[in-house]
């Protein structure tokens, strides 16, 4: 009985806010600041034409450098959590399916090199790269091909922070030369390609450890 | 109405069905997924209203992107700690300390 009426109430106040808050965006006016304008009219000096890509890496680069390192943190907390158990082996699967993921794989890597040279210009980008990417791998895992990490060695740690780092190392260097993150406009170009490029590495092993170092066995 | 307010007000109600699965549902891997869906519905929210204009705005759909990302790694670390209750004491729900 008292569990009826905690979700009576629930439900009620959910439904009582959905109203709401839908009369109020029916009623909204102008938006109150308008960064369309602004947007545009520097989009030439951003060194990027499609605008969503200037926005997240030149504009608004340091919501792009914590995201990363909140990505970074997520995984370190995961490593944490599952501490040094060892692997489970990899299941051996369908050959069909092996072959699907042998195909699939190299398909999956040019799409993500595409995704990455297109951002400049058109939907696209580092994050959309790095997810293809981070998919191969765990299709790859699926299919019995790729076994599940244990604990990260020298090699794949340093792949794990290298954007993280690279993105770090260009704001520290343009601070020396004004303000965070302000690329100089001529260069600004060549420099998102760059960092971009190192946060779709990181990005991919970042995604795809994720999944990659919970496939294991969990014990208490 | 456009397009972009029926983006906004299906978010809405998402976010809204989020909240109540959060508040309402004990199993934690439903509970991951109420929270998802909650934050499914705040991303259409922002998206669908940055787009009633004629010319959609940049802005928000950058920060939904980010958003996306972040949700991602907040959902691994959620899996990732529910996996390990599991294995710690067999539950998929949270005990109240008044059952212990």
């Amino acid at each position: 009985m008292k569990r009826m009426m905690v979700v009576a109430l629930v439900v009620t106040l959910a439904l009582a806010f959905v109203f709401l808050l839908s009369g109020a965006m029916l009623e909204l006016g102008p938006a109150a600041i308008d960064l369309r304008a602004q947007v545009s009219a520097h989009l030439a000096e951003s060194g990027v034409s499609h605008p969503v890509t200037a926005v997240l890496l030149n504009y608004r680069g340091y919501d792009t450098l914590l995201e990363i390192a909140v990505l970074l943190l997520a995984l370190l907390a995961i490593l944490a959590v599952v501490g040094d158990a060892p692997a489970s082996p990899s299941r051996a699967t369908h050959p069909v399916l092996q072959t699907l993921g042998r195909l699939a794989t190299p398909l999956m890597v040019v799409v993500a090199v595409y995704l990455l040279w297109a951002g400049a210009f058109r939907p696209g980008g580092a994050f959309q790269a790095g997810a293809v990417l981070a998919a191969a791998a765990v299709l790859l895992h699926l299919v019995g091909l790729l076994p599940g990490w244990s604990t990260p060695r020298l090699r794949l740690r340093i792949g794990l922070a290298a954007g993280f780092a690279l993105f770090l190392a260009v704001a520290a260097a343009l601070l020396t030369q004004g303000s965070l993150l302000q690329y100089p406009p001529d260069a600004a170009g060549a420099l998102i390609l760059l960092i971009e490029s190192g946060l779709t590495v990181s990005l991919a092993l970042i995604l795809a450890g994720l999944f990659l170092f919970l496939a294991r066995e969990e014990r208490a | 109405m456009t397009t972009g307010f029926v983006f906004a007000l299906a978010g809405a109600a998402l976010f809204a069905l989020g909240v109540a699965g959060v508040v309402l549902i004990g199993h934690l891997l439903r509970r991951i997924l109420a929270f998802n869906l909650m934050g499914s519905g705040a991303c259409l929210v922002l998206v669908g209203l940055a787009q009633r204009h004629d010319v959609a705005d940049p802005v928000p759909q950058a920060m939904v992107l980010t958003g996306i990302v972040v949700a991602v790694a907040a959902t691994a670390l959620a899996l990732a700690l529910v996996r390990k209750l599991h294995a710690l004491t067999g539950q998929l729900e949270l005990l109240d300390d008044a059952d212990k």
